[in-house]
């Protein structure tokens, strides 16, 4: 009886690790962080850069990356652009089933030609999207970005302050990944490779 | 009369020392502009090394290739907010560098006077406190270089 609980509680104590040995592998192979289940999937209705409306349901089948930005900022939005451009560079076909997705928090000057002209600058994987004001709050909102126009300076220009992330669909739209511009570049062509080879199945 | 030659020595070197301006004193390296489509305003980007033992500071930069050259420090808050505030006084430490590059300092460069092209230099001319300047070619590279 003694022998019997003891073969039974040492069996349960060995099938525990074992399963936790199975998460802990299941857990691992993202290196960015894995916001799957805490964030929407992607839905919007925008203006593509070359002026036509566009809804989530366009991106299906590719792995999207959500990036919000606005043209007349001179230093992280290009910054962030050039890395996805490596990034893309280095997945080189996978690449094809990528979209970077640049949404202006500025759309009051980011029309869909300025939009066309500043992503093409960067990467053919890159598409601008615009809209309303109130149809790119609505996005920003979904995924808790937040942004603001900064107090106006003397010849009416301003800046915007926006949030930094990268925020990394599945094929099916599925909200998988965040990654931020300090993430060193190859966590996001490793997780990038991963989501493109295994169709989001990981 | 070893006094006197001394005094003359020193009187001699007194308006070179004098001249040791800060502009004199850094070295600008890795000069660049990010070239960014249309009249769109750039960043520009230098790293500024102050090998004397004495203290410079950068309070601006003008140039005649832009109406207005601004320093600018782009900052991340711990929400992954991202947003840019003018500077008004950059140190160079003693013995030390300041690296204006991207996703920290630069420069804020709109205005263009004529449209750049990827390869050509632009004269910017960084302005120190002790009012001395200093001309640096900053090159003018594609929209996704990196650093």
């Amino acid at each position: 009886m003694k022998l019997s609980r003891f073969v039974c509680l040492t069996s349960l104590l060995v099938a525990g690790l074992l399963l936790a040995a199975c998460q802990h592998e299941e857990a691992a192979p993202w290196q960015l962080t894995d916001i799957s289940g805490h964030m929407p999937d992607l839905s919007f209705r925008l203006t593509d850069d070359r002026g036509q409306t566009v809804t989530a349901a366009d991106y299906r089948g590719k792995v999207a990356l959500l990036y919000f930005g606005y043209t007349h900022c001179p230093d992280v939005c290009p910054l962030t652009l050039a890395h996805l451009h490596v990034a893309m560079q280095q997945l080189g076909t996978l690449a094809d089933s990528t979209r970077i997705l640049f949404v202006s928090v500025d759309p009051a000057r980011d029309t869909p030609q300025a939009l066309h002209a500043y992503v093409s600058a960067f990467d053919p994987h890159v598409v601008g999207l615009t809209g309303s004001p109130a149809d790119v709050e609505a996005l920003t909102k979904r995924y808790r970005a937040a942004f603001s126009r900064e107090p106006g300076k003397a010849d009416g220009d301003y800046d915007v302050s926006h949030s930094s992330g990268i925020y990394i669909f599945d094929s099916s739209g599925k909200a998988r990944l965040l990654a931020t511009p300090s993430d060193p570049q190859d966590k996001l062509v490793h997780d990038l490779h991963l989501l493109l080879s295994t169709g989001g199945a990981t | 009369m070893k006094r006197s030659i001394r005094f003359l020595l020193l009187a001699a070197c007194f308006p070179f020392c004098a001249m040791a301006t800060q502009a004199d004193q850094v070295k600008a390296a890795h000069a660049w502009i990010r070239m960014l489509p249309g009249s769109l305003p750039a960043g520009g980007y230098v790293t500024l090394q102050n090998p004397s033992a004495s203290a410079a500071t950068l309070v601006g930069a003008h140039s005649d290739a832009y109406a207005m050259v601004m320093l600018h420090r782009s900052t991340v808050d711990k929400g992954g907010n991202s947003s840019m505030r003018g500077v008004d006084r950059l140190d160079i430490p003693v013995h030390g560098q300041v690296a204006l590059a991207p996703a920290g300092y630069h420069l804020m460069l709109q205005q263009a006077a004529h449209p750049q092209q990827v390869g050509n230099t632009v004269d910017i001319i960084l302005d120190f406190a002790d009012g001395s300047h200093l001309h640096v070619p900053f090159l003018v590279r594609p929209a996704n270089a990196t650093d």
